[in-house]
C-alpha cells in the first residue's frame, strides 16, 4: 500500500497511522494472546505431560495421545454422540427453522404476536429450559406423558431411555429455533417480489416457486445456518449435562462422581468428556489431547466458514 | 410487510389459505408457548399435586415463590449473575467497540487475516483452551472460586461482540466519518461523537446478546465458581437447586420461572434490538 520510498514527513504520518491502528486493536491483541494464544500453546505442552494438578508435570511423550485415541473407553461414545447431534440436530433445526420462517412470512394477521411466541424460547436460559423439559417429559407424571396417554399413546421414557435421550435433546433444541427463524425470515423477505410474479405468470405452483425462486436466493443463508449450527453443536454441553444429571435422579452436588452421559453414556459429548477428564479425574494430559482433537475438528469446520460463499465475510475483506 | 398479492386466486381459495396458515401458526405457537405455561402452572401447585401429574393447579400456592427466594443462596446467585452479566457486558462492549471500528473502517495491511482470526476464535468451543486457563487462575493467581476469571477476559475484547459490531459499523457510510475528519476530529473523537450515536441500535443489540450470554453461561461458572457456593450464578445454582431440595418439582419450577423471568421481561422491552441483532449475525453477504 505504501509507496516505496516515502518522504520523511510521509513516513512519520504512516508510522502515526500504524500506531493508531495498533492502539485501537490493542484490547483484542492482548486478549487474543493471553486468553487464546497462550492456553493453546499450553494445551499442546500438557498433552505430552502426565499431570494431576498436584505434583509437577512429567514428560510422557505420546502416552496421553495413545490412551485417548486408542484405549479410553469413553472416547468412542463421546465422539459418536457429538457427531450424531451435529448431523441430526443441525439438519432438523435448519428444516424446522426454515418452516417456521416461511410460516411467519405467510401470516397476514397477528404477525408480531406469533413472531414473539416463536422467538421467546430461544432466549430461555439453557439450564432453565433443560430443567423444564426434563420435568415436562418426566416418564409417568410429566405433562407430555399425561397428554399422550389421554390420546392413547404410550410415551417413550425420553431422557431416561438411551435410545430416546438424544432425540429428546433435539426436541429441546427445536423449541429454541427462534434465532434461525429470524435469520430465515429476513432472508425470505429479501427475495425480489417480481420474481414470484414472473414465476406465477409462467404458471408455477407453490412448490415450483419455492424450488426455482425462493431456494436459490436463500441458499447463502441456509449455508450460514448449517455451518454456524455445526460449530454450536460441537460445543454442545450445558443441556446434555443438565438433562443427564437431572434425569439420573441422583444427588448431584459439586464434586459428585456421577459418570456423565446418563443413561448409558448416550448424552456424553466431547466437551463433557473434556470437563470430566480435566476437572473430575484430574487427568490434565488426556483432557488436553481431547481439547486438541476438538480444536482440529472445529478449525476444519471454521475454514469452511471462511469461504466467501458462507456469507460471513463481506466482499470488502 | 407480509402481505403478498395472490393474483389469480378466488375469494374462497384465499379464505381457505388464510385459515390453513393461521391454524398452523396457532399449532406452532402452542408448541413454543406451552412449556412456559406448564412451568408456571406447576410452580404454583402444592407439593403433593406437583408429584401427581395433574395439569391444572388445585389452589394457587404463591408461597412456593417465597420459599425459593428464601432458599439459602438464591438471592446471592441473583446478585452474582447481575455482577457477572452487568460488568461483563460493560467491559466487553467498551473493549470490543474500538477493535470493531478499526476492523470495519481502517485500511491497513493484515486486516483480512485479523478479521479471519476474530471469526475463528468466535467459532472455537470454549472447552478447547479451558484447562490451561483454569490452571493459571487457580494456581498462579489464586482467583478461582470468584467471578473474576469470568469477567476480566471480557475487558480484552470479545470475538463475538467484535464481529457483530463490525457487521453493524460496515453499514455506516464512509462519508460521515470523512466529513468528521475534515472538521478536525481525530479517530477517537470520531468514534465517540459520530460512530457511537449512529451505531446505538447495533451497540444495544450487542450489549443485550452479551448480557444474556453471561446470564445464561453455565460452563464458565461451573469451571471457576463451583468450589465456592458464594460465587455461584443463577444458571449454575439452579441446577443444584433440585439436589438440595429433593424432587419438589413445584419449587424447582418456581425457581426455573424466576430464572426465566428477567430474560422474558427484557425481551418484551427490547424486541427490536434482538431481532436486529440476530439478523445482523450473518444474513447480508
Amino acid at each position: 500500500m505504501a509507496p516505496r520510498s516515502p518522504a520523511p514527513g510521509l513516513r512519520r504520518k504512516h508510522l502515526r497511522r500504524r500506531l493508531r491502528t495498533l492502539g485501537f486493536l490493542s484490547p483484542w491483541l492482548v486478549g487474543f494472546t493471553v486468553f487464546f494464544g497462550y492456553p493453546l500453546v499450553a494445551t499442546v505442552y500438557f498433552s505430552f505431560m502426565h499431570y494431576n494438578q498436584i505434583r509437577a508435570p512429567s514428560f510422557v511423550g505420546l502416552r496421553n495421545w495413545k490412551y485417548v485415541l486408542g484405549q479410553m473407553p469413553l472416547f468412542g461414545p463421546a465422539l459418536w454422540n457429538t457427531l450424531w447431534l451435529v448431523v441430526v440436530m443441525v439438519t432438523l433445526r435448519v428444516v424446522f427453522g426454515l418452516g417456521v420462517g416461511l410460516l411467519v412470512t405467510r401470516l397476514t394477521s397477528g404477525v408480531g404476536l406469533f413472531r414473539t411466541a416463536f422467538y421467546l424460547p430461544c432466549l430461555a436460559p439453557p439450564v432453565a429450559a433443560t430443567v423444564a423439559f426434563v420435568f415436562l417429559l418426566n416418564p409417568g407424571t410429566g405433562p407430555v406423558d399425561e397428554a399422550l396417554s389421554a390420546l392413547g399413546v404410550t410415551a417413550p421414557r425420553w431422557f431416561n431411555d438411551p435410545d430416546w435421550a438424544k432425540p429428546s435433546l433435539v426436541l429441546l433444541s427445536l423449541w429454541g429455533v427462534g434465532d434461525l427463524m429470524v435469520v430465515f425470515m429476513a432472508a425470505l423477505l429479501d427475495v425480489p417480489r417480481e420474481q414470484y410474479e414472473a414465476a406465477e405468470l409462467d404458471g408455477a405452483g407453490a412448490l415450483a416457486k419455492f424450488r426455482y425462486v425462493t431456494w436459490p436466493s436463500i441458499t447463502p443463508v441456509v449455508m450460514f445456518a448449517v455451518v454456524t449450527g455445526v460449530v454450536q453443536t460441537m460445543q454442545y454441553y450445558t443441556q446434555a449435562l443438565v438433562a443427564g444429571k437431572l434425569a439420573s435422579g441422583v444427588n448431584t452436588g459439586p464434586g459428585s462422581t456421577v459418570q456423565p452421559g446418563y443413561p448409558d453414556h448416550s448424552t456424553l459429548t466431547v466437551p463433557q468428556l473434556i470437563y470430566s477428564l480435566g476437572f473430575q479425574n484430574f487427568n490434565t494430559g488426556a483432557a488436553c489431547v481431547l481439547s486438541l482433537v476438538l480444536f482440529v475438528i472445529a478449525m476444519a469446520v471454521t475454514s469452511l466458514l471462511m469461504r466467501r460463499r458462507a456469507g460471513l465475510l463481506t466482499a470488502e475483506d | 410487510m407480509t402481505t403478498r398479492r395472490r393474483s389469480g386466486r378466488t375469494t374462497r381459495g384465499r379464505v381457505l389459505h388464510w385459515i390453513a396458515v393461521h391454524t398452523t401458526a396457532v399449532a406452532a405457537a402452542l408448541f413454543f408457548l406451552l412449556p412456559f405455561v406448564f412451568v408456571f402452572l406447576t410452580s404454583v401447585m402444592s407439593d403433593e399435586q406437583a408429584m401427581s401429574g395433574e395439569l391444572w393447579p388445585r389452589g394457587w400456592h404463591w408461597s412456593n415463590y417465597e420459599a425459593v427466594l428464601d432458599a439459602p443462596g438464591f438471592l446471592d446467585w441473583w446478585r452474582n449473575s447481575l455482577i457477572y452479566a452487568g460488568l461483563g457486558t460493560l467491559f466487553a462492549v467498551c473493549s470490543s467497540l474500538p477493535v470493531a471500528y478499526a476492523l470495519a473502517k481502517f485500511r491497513f495491511r493484515g486486516r483480512r487475516p485479523a478479521v479471519l482470526l476474530v471469526v475463528a476464535t468466535m467459532m472455537l468451543p470454549p472447552q478447547v483452551v479451558v484447562v490451561p486457563m483454569y490452571l493459571v487462575w487457580a494456581q498462579q493467581l489464586h482467583l478461582s472460586g470468584s467471578l473474576w476469571p469470568l469477567i476480566v477476559p471480557l475487558a480484552f475484547g470479545d470475538a463475538y461482540s467484535i464481529f457483530l459490531l463490525r457487521q453493524f459499523l460496515l453499514t455506516i457510510p464512509r462519508e460521515y466519518l470523512e466529513s468528521a475528519k475534515v472538521d478536525g476530529c481525530g479517530e477517537l473523537r470520531t468514534l465517540t461523537r459520530i460512530v457511537v450515536p449512529m451505531a446505538k441500535p447495533g451497540i444495544a443489540a450487542v450489549a443485550l446478546f452479551q448480557f444474556f450470554f453471561c446470564w445464561n453461561d453455565y460452563f464458565g461458572p461451573q469451571i471457576y465458581a463451583a468450589q465456592n457456593p458464594g460465587a455461584w450464578t443463577l444458571s449454575y445454582g439452579l441446577e443444584s437447586f433440585k439436589s438440595a431440595h429433593g424432587v419438589n418439582w413445584n419449587l424447582t419450577m418456581a425457581a426455573t420461572a424466576l430464572v426465566m423471568a428477567p430474560v422474558v421481561l427484557v425481551f418484551f422491552f427490547a424486541q427490536k434490538a434482538f431481532v436486529e441483532g440476530v439478523t445482523l449475525t450473518g444474513v447480508k453477504g
